[in-house]
């Protein structure tokens, strides 16, 4: 568990040093544990399993940003995920945009909406922003629903394959080398948002947003951009997922979905970025496992679920961290 | 005009009275532990999923249906002995981990359901018959009644329970002050397992109440537990009357929004009215008083 050690407070350390920190060390690691992974991978089932860990830790790290660092609860991230599934989706298959055009302008609107929405939504605090958040994807899933002329409704809807080069790509081993980039990408710019200015900020307003107001920090501003910022990526996850799987149902879009990223998030660890790539890897394989139980998955999952809680209150990166790190606080 | 209003409005009320028991069951959880209770729905599937199969050996159904109140209660302690308690206890467990917890025992709920019982759906018999009632321009079934006395009578019970007996003002005074009432000598362990045995029955109260009309299933908990979340932050998260008026008023949103609107959109509906009564009343319509909560 040498990840667990990697954990949260950034350093200060400047220029090539940088690679010796934590925070270079874990990226560096990331990048072996993401290169050396195929060679261990036995079949395109195992390939699949491992593109759906790294999409989930993808929309984890961004959701952390904000659940962790600006401590602002999101029950409805599942539909920024699905916009931005269904957003390249429509424009691909109805519109005959390449996918490559597609992914980043449903993206960008994804973020524009968040925009627009985050705005208001988050005024609202504690268990309301819970609600209003709720809100916002169960609408998001009832209009994908809904409006079957546009998304197929329940059934869902076929999404063409992604052209690169005048080349469809395919298989799940292309898919894995995509994904897993894009992953160590987000991680990269994760860990250097938090180490920023804005990542401090973000980490004052979690501390008390009167205490960061006063200390001249703009918290209505940091907060909406981080909730942007979470937006966006879960979009971009939400687009390569439906490009990768050639399909998309609005069940990406439900409460329940929305649930399971933050599951991830503080199953692994809050205010830590390799919490949420542990926590969306292990609740990812979890189900995987837990097949055998069969009709008692769920129940066996729901117990797993609460004593990890109980047990881990921090989440696991964070509390392995701190029994390894010699109790710290 | 007044044939559709108000059969739309009775529809409505109907679904709003489950929807203020669910909420009244969120607001007991949250003024005690102050946390979210997820897993709330899933106490109103094991009422109704309890009273069909305790009348389904042959129990009359004045029997079963206290019988399914006082089970759903005992998992409801048990909940909070075996899940949250344990939680609070080591003292480092925030809001968003309680959260989680409880979303974790609604996924172990859900799945014990599922293996106890089956995935099909049930139906519980109706209290008195289901000849359709005129009142007015609208028809009802007998059952919208039995939900209506139902919720009612619990709410007045309710409130005969928080403002006269000693145990029901003591939880009140946690609500306001944990610190302060255990310095009183309130028990406040005492009243979160009190709160959630408590709020189990409510919910249990609602299942058996609907259970003759929209029928039960191991799965019904999510939506039921969403929608009764949704009214008592409509009302203000913590405040006893608005829960009542959020379910009320979330259950008409609903049955006008699908009468009069469109029925494919009659929750987005609701929703949308939510976010801006949120918008504009950040605190629920209720909430955020302080003064006159529980």
């Amino acid at each position: 568990m040498r990840a667990a050690a990697i954990v949260s407070e950034p350093g200060v350390v400047t220029g090539w040093r940088r690679l010796a920190t934590p925070r270079g060390g874990g990226l560096m690691l990331l990048a072996v544990v993401l290169a050396v992974l195929p060679a261990l991978l036995p079949n395109a089932f195992f390939f699949d399993v491992a593109i759906l860990v790294a999409l989930n830790a993808i929309v984890c790290v961004g959701l952390n940003l904000l659940i962790g660092y600006a401590g602002q609860i999101s029950l409805g991230h599942a539909g920024f995920y699905a916009l931005g599934a269904y957003g390249s989706a429509v424009l691909a298959a109805q519109h005959g945009w390449p996918a490559w055009l597609s992914m980043p302008v449903a993206v960008v609107a994804v973020g524009l909406l968040a925009l627009l929405v985050g705005r208001p939504t988050l005024r609202l605090k504690g268990h309301y922003l819970a609600m209003a958040t709720l809100g916002l994807g169960v609408i998001v899933s009832i209009v994908l629903t809904n409006e079957d002329a546009i998304t197929g409704g329940p059934d869902g809807m076929a999404v063409p394959p992604l052209v690169l080069f005048g080349r469809a790509v395919q298989g799940e081993a292309v898919w894995y080398g995509i994904v897993a980039a894009a992953l160590w990408l987000t991680v990269w710019l994760a860990l250097n948002l938090i180490a920023s200015p804005v990542g401090r900020a973000l980490r004052a307003l979690h501390g008390s947003e009167v205490a960061a107001g006063t200390a001249g920090i703009d918290s209505a501003r940091y907060k909406l951009q981080v909730f942007v910022i979470s937006a966006v990526i879960a979009a971009a996850a939400g687009a390569l997922t439906a490009h990768y799987a050639g399909f998309v149902t609005p069940a990406k879009a439900s409460f329940l979905h929305s649930v399971e990223f933050v599951i991830m998030v503080v199953f692994g660890g809050m205010a830590s970025v390799w919490g949420a790539v542990i926590g969306a890897a292990a609740l990812t394989l979890l189900p995987q496992f837990l097949t055998v139980f069969e009709d008692y998955e769920t129940m066996v999952f729901g117990a797993v679920l609460i004593a990890t809680m109980i047990f881990f209150p921090r989440g696991i990166v964070p509390t392995l961290a701190r029994i390894l790190g010699g109790d710290r606080r | 005009m007044g044939g559709p209003w108000l059969q739309f409005i009775a529809a409505g009320v109907t679904a709003g009275a489950i929807y203020a028991l669910v909420a009244l069951g969120f607001s007991i959880v949250y003024n005690a532990s102050h946390a979210i209770n997820f897993a709330q729905g899933e106490f109103v599937m094991i009422g109704g999923m309890s009273a069909v199969s305790l009348v389904a050996t042959g129990l009359p159904l004045w029997l079963a249906v206290p019988l399914a109140l006082l089970a759903t209660g005992v998992v409801g302690a048990a909940v909070h002995k075996l899940a949250i308690e344990p939680a609070q206890r080591s003292g480092r467990a925030d809001v968003v981990t309680l959260i989680i917890i409880t979303i974790g025992v609604s996924l172990f709920l859900r799945g014990a359901a599922q293996v106890a019982w089956d995935k099909r759906i049930h139906a519980l018999p109706a209290f008195s018959g289901s000849d359709p009632i005129a009142i007015g321009g609208a028809t009802i079934v007998p059952q919208s009644l039995w939900v209506l006395g139902g919720a009612a009578l619990a709410v007045l019970a309710l409130s005969w329970f928080f403002n006269r007996t000693l145990f029901g003002k003591a939880m009140r005074a946690t609500a306001h002050n944990p610190l302060a009432a255990r310095l009183m000598g309130i028990h406040t362990r005492s009243v979160m397992f009190v709160s959630f045995a408590l709020a189990a029955m409510l919910g249990a109260l609602g299942g058996v109440l609907v259970a003759p009309i929209t029928f039960t299933s191991y799965d019904i908990g999510v939506m039921l537990g969403l929608k009764g979340f949704a009214a008592a932050m409509l009302g203000g998260l913590g405040s006893f009357g608005g829960a009542v008026v959020g379910g009320l008023l979330l259950g008409l949103l609903e049955s006008l929004g699908a009468g009069f609107v469109s029925s494919a959109y009659k929750d987005a509906i609701a929703f949308v009215v939510i976010l801006a009564v949120l918008f504009f009343l950040p605190g629920g319509l209720f909430g955020a008083r302080g003064s006159d909560r529980v």
